[in-house]
């Protein structure tokens, strides 16, 4: 066990990956002898050389486009995009080649190498181009993974896990606590297994439900409640897709209330498939409407950053109206 | 006049050494008088060998191509253009959904394909069916994907002409323009990695280069130095858009020195050029581990696909005019010259094609489609639970209505 920031687990798990397998190749702006604007690429170049770490031009569809080739041709290719708010120029090969590349090719060819790292999240003063959370865009798109880590803990075996998927998955690292978060991280290759939710802690009276940075903000909204009396249980969805809600249904008929925190806005964020979904299966069970505490909906401010998070009294306040109910 | 190939691929502009920081205004490059490089101060020139009578032109020097190649690759031009002819006649019968045609086109898409290594990796568009068919894939194998039968490997997903082969290295056709040409970077870059001898080659038209995508290929694979061949098919239309509409530069060709690219021009309707310069190509690819841009000129002689009419927007008098430049023609031309082919032995070729398409066309337009469960399959490696509750769920539908759902209501996997 070592102590490690969330960047130092992220740095971890590429190492162990690309010492692990010589296909795994790291790549992205600024990634190469600097090691990434957060510095997750530390140290990897100089390890494995420029062949296998290096710099590409500033141009999001092509790195993707290249990364997608590069899987293709059977490498493992680890793309960073600098901030998950540029995203958005590989839209088209993310959501039109790699999710569909296996699919339409009747499984001949595949892309299921692709890992495509990037920051995702607020709270860092950085204004609406970089501080948001895509999730949901990738969410309705089938062929794709979409997986965000909560901690170091799981940031290394989550990102492990990714590397090795047979498909592509896009991992949203939570950039707010890339430092932050410090936690004992095993220094052994483990691996989180995708498309599971983790029930954090246990508890009878509401289910909170939330991923990646939110968590925190779920776990002091749960140490303010419990001083009320309210047992709450919380889950980490950790995979948006597919997502585990066998573990989330079984909470719910158990507590038969939910609520679920996203940074991202509310109007269709994934909270909004999420309670969707649980209605349709725990109708009978629940006692309250399921709540969504999420991000207002406009463009991710910068002076009144701190009034538009979902943070813990936002939460703590839609518990108690569930529970009250 | 003609020129000989070697001059025609450019000088690679000096380039700093990886140490080095390129600066825009090094000493010796400074000038002290204001002047612009106009933009069209340079015009590529065209690189053909044969005249249409099948002649050489005078002081063209003809590339080493023996009597098995030529042979294997005038039968491939032959075979595309029927199955064109008659997979266009079967789209009007109504017995095939779509269809898209290559004709006027096939010294490009055969003859690319004739000067690579079989194995070296095709990235296309979806106007290259000539090159598929001269490495070898059966007229079973396109029946099947384009009546979206159960044997389609593609297992029925894709609109008729997205073709694939795993096994003759020519990857999936995907409808979105553009996008297999950073593919094709990346792809070749893990063929350096694995250090096979091997190459990438990707096939895109003049209009597919004004995506961003082509722009991206180009630069990240100058800069990482990969063995790939950018083929563009210049062929005058991006369905109804003229070239002069798509861009106001000398063509596609002069855009590779921008990236510092190798670049050269070829006339498409020429099979020796496009053979030859695609050799060289792939020399400078795989030896150099240098990218080389082609830009291949030639003319859509027939609609951009079933759906289109040209007559709108292009007059006939221009289509006669590309006709009588026809790349079979001349390659036949030169065929009989070489005393390798006769006119006998051409109408026997064509006959046999024909008979061939129609009989396959027959048997495989019989095959059902593929079978309900393929729906949720190759989606992910294994379908995940969430998918897995709505096919059943489909299922359960369906038998409850099976006259509603024919094709699939009597095929269903038991539980």
């Amino acid at each position: 066990m070592s102590k490690m920031n969330l960047l130092q687990a992220v740095n971890n798990a590429l190492d162990i990956a690309m010492a692990d397998n010589p296909k795994v190749i790291c790549f992205g702006e600024d990634v190469g002898g600097f090691g990434g604007v957060f510095r997750a690429t530390s140290n990897l170049q100089e390890k494995y050389g420029r062949d296998r770490c290096f710099n590409t031009p500033l141009v999001e569809q092509g790195i993707i486009g290249f990364a997608n080739g590069l899987a293709s041709q059977g490498s493992v290719p680890v793309a960073e995009i600098q901030f998950a708010d540029y995203i958005f120029p590989a839209f088209d090969q993310i959501v039109n080649e790699a999710a569909k590349f296996r699919y339409r090719s009747g499984d001949l060819f595949n892309v299921g190498g692709l890992t495509i790292r990037t920051p995702y999240g607020g709270g860092i003063a950085g204004g609406h181009y970089h501080s948001q959370s895509p999730e949901a865009y990738f969410a309705q798109t089938p062929g794709l993974k979409v997986v965000v880590p909560r901690n170091p803990h799981q940031a290394k075996g989550l990102l492990l896990a990714a590397i090795r998927d047979p498909n592509p998955v896009i991992f949203f690292e939570p950039k707010r606590i890339y430092r932050a978060s410090v936690g004992e991280v095993p220094d052994e290759d483990y691996q989180l297994p995708l498309g599971s939710a983790e029930v954090v802690k246990e508890g009878s009276d509401i289910t909170l439900l939330a991923w990646g940075a939110q968590m925190e903000y779920l776990e002091m909204a749960d140490q303010l409640a419990e001083k009320d009396g309210i047992s709450c249980e919380l889950i980490d969805l950790r995979t948006i897709v597919p997502w585990d809600i066998d573990t989330v249904v079984a909470s719910v008929k158990k507590t038969g209330r939910l609520l679920i925190t996203h940074e991202a806005p509310y109007t269709g964020g994934f909270g909004g498939e999420i309670s969707a979904a649980i209605q349709e299966r725990c109708f009978l069970h629940l006692e309250s409407p399921i709540a969504r505490v999420a991000g207002m909906d406009t463009p991710y401010p910068l002076a009144l950053e701190k009034e538009y998070i979902a943070d813990h009294l936002k939460i703590y306040e839609a518990i108690k109206q569930s529970v009250n109910f | 006049m003609t020129i000989h190939l070697g001059i025609l691929f450019t000088q690679r502009i000096h380039k700093n050494n990886e140490e080095e920081v390129m600066t825009a205004d090094t000493k010796n490059r400074a000038i002290h008088s204001l002047r612009f490089i106009r933009g069209d101060e340079l015009q590529i020139p065209t690189y053909k060998v044969l005249k249409q009578d099948g002649t050489p032109y005078k002081g063209a020097k003809l590339p080493d191509l023996d009597k098995h190649t030529a042979l294997r690759i005038y039968k491939a031009m032959v075979r595309t253009r029927v199955l064109d002819e008659r997979m266009l006649a079967a789209q009007r019968q109504g017995r095939l959904s779509f269809y898209m045609q290559s004709t006027g086109e096939e010294a490009t898409t055969v003859g690319f394909a004739a000067a690579l290594d079989d194995e070296d990796m095709i990235m296309a568009q979806y106007r290259e069916q000539g090159a598929l068919v001269y490495r070898g894939f059966t007229l079973e194998e396109f029946m099947n994907q384009l009546f979206s039968n159960e044997r389609d490997y593609g297992k029925g997903r894709q609109m008729p002409i997205h073709y694939g082969s795993s096994k003759l290295h020519y990857m999936t056709i995907s409808s979105p323009l553009a996008t297999q040409i950073p593919q094709a970077t990346g792809y070749a870059y893990g063929q350096k990695l694995a250090g096979d001898g091997k190459c990438t080659v990707t096939v895109f038209g003049e209009g597919a280069a004004s995506e961003g995508d082509f722009h991206a290929a180009l630069n990240m694979a100058s800069v990482l130095k990969v063995p790939v061949i950018f083929l563009c098919r210049n062929n005058g239309y991006a369905i109804s858009t003229p070239s002069n509409e798509q861009f106001a530069a000398d063509g596609i060709a002069p855009r590779a020195l921008g990236y510092g690219m190798h670049t050269i021009r070829v006339d498409g309707n020429d099979i020796l050029a496009v053979y030859a310069a695609t050799v060289e190509a792939r020399r400078i690819a795989v030896e150099e581990n240098e990218p080389v841009l082609i830009e291949a000129m030639s003319y859509r002689l027939a609609a951009h696909s079933s759906s289109d009419d040209p007559s709108g927007y292009r007059s006939k008098k221009e289509e006669e005019n590309w006709a009588s430049k026809d790349p079979l023609s001349r390659m036949k031309q030169w065929l009989l010259l070489q005393e390798w082919w006769s006119e006998d032995e051409d109408k026997q070729l064509y006959d046999i094609d024909r008979r061939d398409v129609l009989a396959t066309l027959k048997e495989c337009e019989k095959h059902p489609i593929p079978k309900l469960e393929e729906m949720i399959t190759d989606v992910y490696d294994v379908p995940p639970p969430l998918l897995k509750e709505q096919l059943e769920q489909l299922k359960e539908h369906i038998r409850k209505y099976p006259e509603a759902y024919p094709k699939t209501a009597g095929r269903l996997d038991n539980e």
